[in-house]
């Protein structure tokens, strides 16, 4: 055959656009106002390619293995191959309240339960949203994604078939938390769901969100998910992300949002598995006097990678931003916080702070750590710090010559490590799994658990 | 037998000598204060008799209890009855109060053989004192001195002590930064735990500590010895003339550390 002069070395990002066309095919249901957002997505795809070590944004991660991937958008949810018990062994399962369960990128009707819902709040899968919800999910979805040269977020743009649809209505409080879960049950290697969930809560609404994703399979399949979080006037909103992936997987998460003047707004992060886990974290502070907080937990060990990329924009004065970021690192692990923080000209009064904690357990696991300020106004509070270590000398000593020993001083302060992020939940039930969950895993840890 | 024998000691940190040739002896049911000005060896003292780590003993001895102290680990110490109130009580965030707490007293009591103590039980004997100590509750579900005021801090200090119920109280500079209520408050916790079998040693700058813990010795320290000692109205003689009178003397022929 010949050569023609437009051909080009073959990308890796190739494979993933060429299967728009057979994918885009499955979905003949979905509203014509889509296929602009999904097209948007796909040539911005092509155009940025996968991340390199060479974008500043990505310098600490190296995502080749997610590139190198076969791949294998999940088109049809494959909840038959699920235990009939598996939802009910997960220790989230224990909290009451709505839940809506995602098997591959799918909503499965069967595993959920929407009953009794608040009058007003809908929690939906969105594709069926999409038709249900039309003018309310038009107006937001994409809307409040960030373009920032995430190539991930706008592979989901190009492919997402199903997420999760929740709308609180002004003044509504939920005092249960929301949960969706999903599962990945694909043995596949580079099979991959796209899934995005677009969450409003209206002025003065309360609601505690969970998102939970786990695994039934230990497999290399790929979750690519983006959750656009609407936090209007006054509203409340604690917004728990929990990772707990196969070790063999890969999870690339976006979150995007926006907070409305006075709200309150929590967002943790919960990092357990994953074979490389990156959360970028886009927040928009664009009302007055707001106050946000992100909190993060991760605790890699093995090879596994976990990534926090962080923006918090402050647009609006006298608003409130706080991150604390705490990591404990075992064998060859790495952790890789980046938290920028962009204070706009008008953003007066602004108190910002941003904190990064890890301790490594091994002389084998390694941190990057990048807190930046960016500020464009004179009158702000803003501070950043980092450590990077091993076990306070101090507190242990304190602990000793109260009588504790040395092995258990040490698995108190690892413990209260993680428990200083723990204790930011707001949910109380909530926080008692989350403690539970964590407490068991680093007890699975010889390093930490007591020896015998 | 005496609780506490400190024989000749020297000690220091860093390579830097501080104390150089203290000698004191302490019996049960006894009130020590141990005074002197910045940088006489006060705090090298506490840290010496805890077990703090980097701190070596080059000479001289301590016995407790008739037993060679140095050879214990801190949390030996602590289980045989030492116990060390702060000057700087660390902040241990994410580890609940009560849970410490607990642990700390378990530990005790283990060690004497004696039953641990479960949360219902604990949530008994903590009740009481917290109320001596004018604490808040709400504290015990807090993280350990975490986010606590400075007087809340030194306070906490005594309520552990309180729990613990040690043999030998040792008081590293509890009256630091506190206002005359906590100050109240502190000594009074200090004085309700004084028993016929147990002993005190308070060290402080100043003498005021001093009007609400009643010493049955006074010593002073200065440049690693003591260089004084006498009964309680040796303090407010030290209130009224400051340390130079006493030091003067001593001043001319200070060691090269």
């Amino acid at each position: 055959m010949i050569q023609t002069a437009q051909q080009r070395p073959a990308a890796a990002s190739d494979p993933f656009v060429a299967a728009f066309a057979r994918v885009e095919q499955a979905r003949a249901g979905q509203p014509s106002w889509l296929f602009p957002l999904r097209k948007a997505g796909l040539a911005r795809f092509a155009e940025l390619g996968f991340p390199t070590l060479q974008h500043e944004d990505w310098r600490f991660t190296n995502v080749a293995p997610i590139a190198q991937l076969p791949f294998r958008p999940l088109l049809a949810s494959s909840v038959t191959q699920l235990p009939s018990n598996f939802i009910a062994t997960l220790p989230m399962a224990s909290l009451a309240g709505p839940r809506a369960v995602f098997v591959d990128g799918h909503f499965a009707p069967a595993l959920s339960n929407l009953g009794n819902l608040p009058k007003g709040v809908k929690v939906a899968s969105l594709a069926a949203a999409l038709v249900d919800d039309a003018a309310l999910v038009q107006k937001h979805l994409g809307q409040h994604v960030r373009d920032d040269a995430n190539a991930f977020a706008a592979l989901n743009a190009a492919y997402f078939q199903d997420g999760a649809f929740i709308f609180v209505p002004a003044g509504v409080v939920v005092p249960e938390p929301i949960q969706l879960i999903h599962v990945a049950s694909s043995r596949e290697a580079g099979a991959t769901a796209n899934l995005r969930h677009l969450i409003i809560a209206e002025a003065a609404s309360q609601s505690t969100i969970i998102e939970s994703y786990v695994a039934a399979v230990d497999a290399p399949y790929f979750t690519n998910v983006v959750t656009e979080l609407v936090a209007a006037d006054s509203a409340r909103v604690e917004h728990c992300k929990f990772q707990d992936e196969s070790t063999a997987a890969f999870h690339i998460a976006a979150l995007h949002a926006t907070f409305g003047r006075a709200s309150n707004v929590w967002h943790h992060s919960f990092a357990l598995g994953a074979r490389i886990a990156r959360n970028s974290i886009r927040t928009r502070l664009e009302g007055e006097g707001l106050e946000c907080i992100l909190n993060g937990l991760y605790l890699p060990k093995g090879n596994q990678i976990v990534d926090h990329h962080m923006l918090v924009e402050h647009a609006e004065p006298r608003c409130a931003s706080h991150e604390y970021f705490n990591g404990i690192l075992d064998d060859h692990a790495k952790g890789v916080f980046h938290g920028r923080i962009l204070v706009q000209r008008g953003a007066q009064k602004t108190d910002a702070k941003q904190t990064n904690k890890n301790l490594l357990l091994s002389d084998t696991a390694t941190v990057d750590t990048k807190p930046q300020l960016e500020i464009y106004a004179d009158d702000v509070k803003c501070t950043h710090g980092a450590t990077i270590g091993q076990m306070n000398d101090e507190s242990v000593f304190y602990l000793r010559s109260r009588g504790i020993g040395t092995e258990l001083a040490r698995r108190m302060l690892m413990h209260g490590f993680a428990g200083e992020i723990i204790d930011r939940v707001q949910h109380m039930a909530l926080r008692e799994v989350m403690d539970k969950i964590i407490w068991e895993r680093l007890e699975m840890n010889p390093q930490i658990a007591e020896r015998k | 037998m005496s609780l506490l024998e400190i024989k000749n000691l020297h000690a220091g940190v860093d390579g830097k000598q501080i104390i150089k040739g203290l000698t004191l002896t302490i019996n049960p049911g006894e009130v020590h204060a141990v005074m002197g000005p910045n940088g006489s060896g006060k705090s090298t003292l506490a840290a010496v008799l805890a077990g703090r780590e980097g701190y070596h003993v080059t000479q001289g001895e301590v016995l407790y209890k008739g037993v060679d102290l140095l050879d214990f680990a801190p949390e030996e110490r602590a289980r045989e009855g030492l116990f060390l109130a702060f000057q700087y009580p660390v902040e241990i965030p994410g580890v609940n109060t009560t849970y410490f707490l607990k642990a700390a007293l378990n530990e005790l009591r283990k060690h004497r053989g004696l039953p641990e103590v479960d949360a219902i039980e604990f949530l008994d004997i903590i009740k009481d004192k917290i109320q001596l100590l004018e604490l808040r509750e709400d504290l015990l579900k807090r993280s350990v001195n975490e986010g606590f005021s400075g007087g809340e801090k030194k306070r906490a200090e005594i309520l552990q002590m309180a729990v613990l119920e040690p043999t030998l109280a040792v008081l590293d500079e509890t009256d630091s930064g506190l206002d005359i209520d906590a100050l109240r408050i502190v000594a009074n916790g200090v004085n309700h735990l004084k028993r016929a079998d147990n002993a005190q040693l308070v060290i402080t700058h100043y003498q005021r500590l001093l009007n609400h813990i009643v010493p049955d010795y006074v010593h002073v320290l200065f440049d690693g010895r003591i260089v004084k000692s006498g009964g309680k109205e040796l303090a407010f003689e030290l209130e009224a003339k400051g340390y130079d009178w006493l030091i003067k003397g001593h001043k001319d022929q200070l060691q090269p550390a």
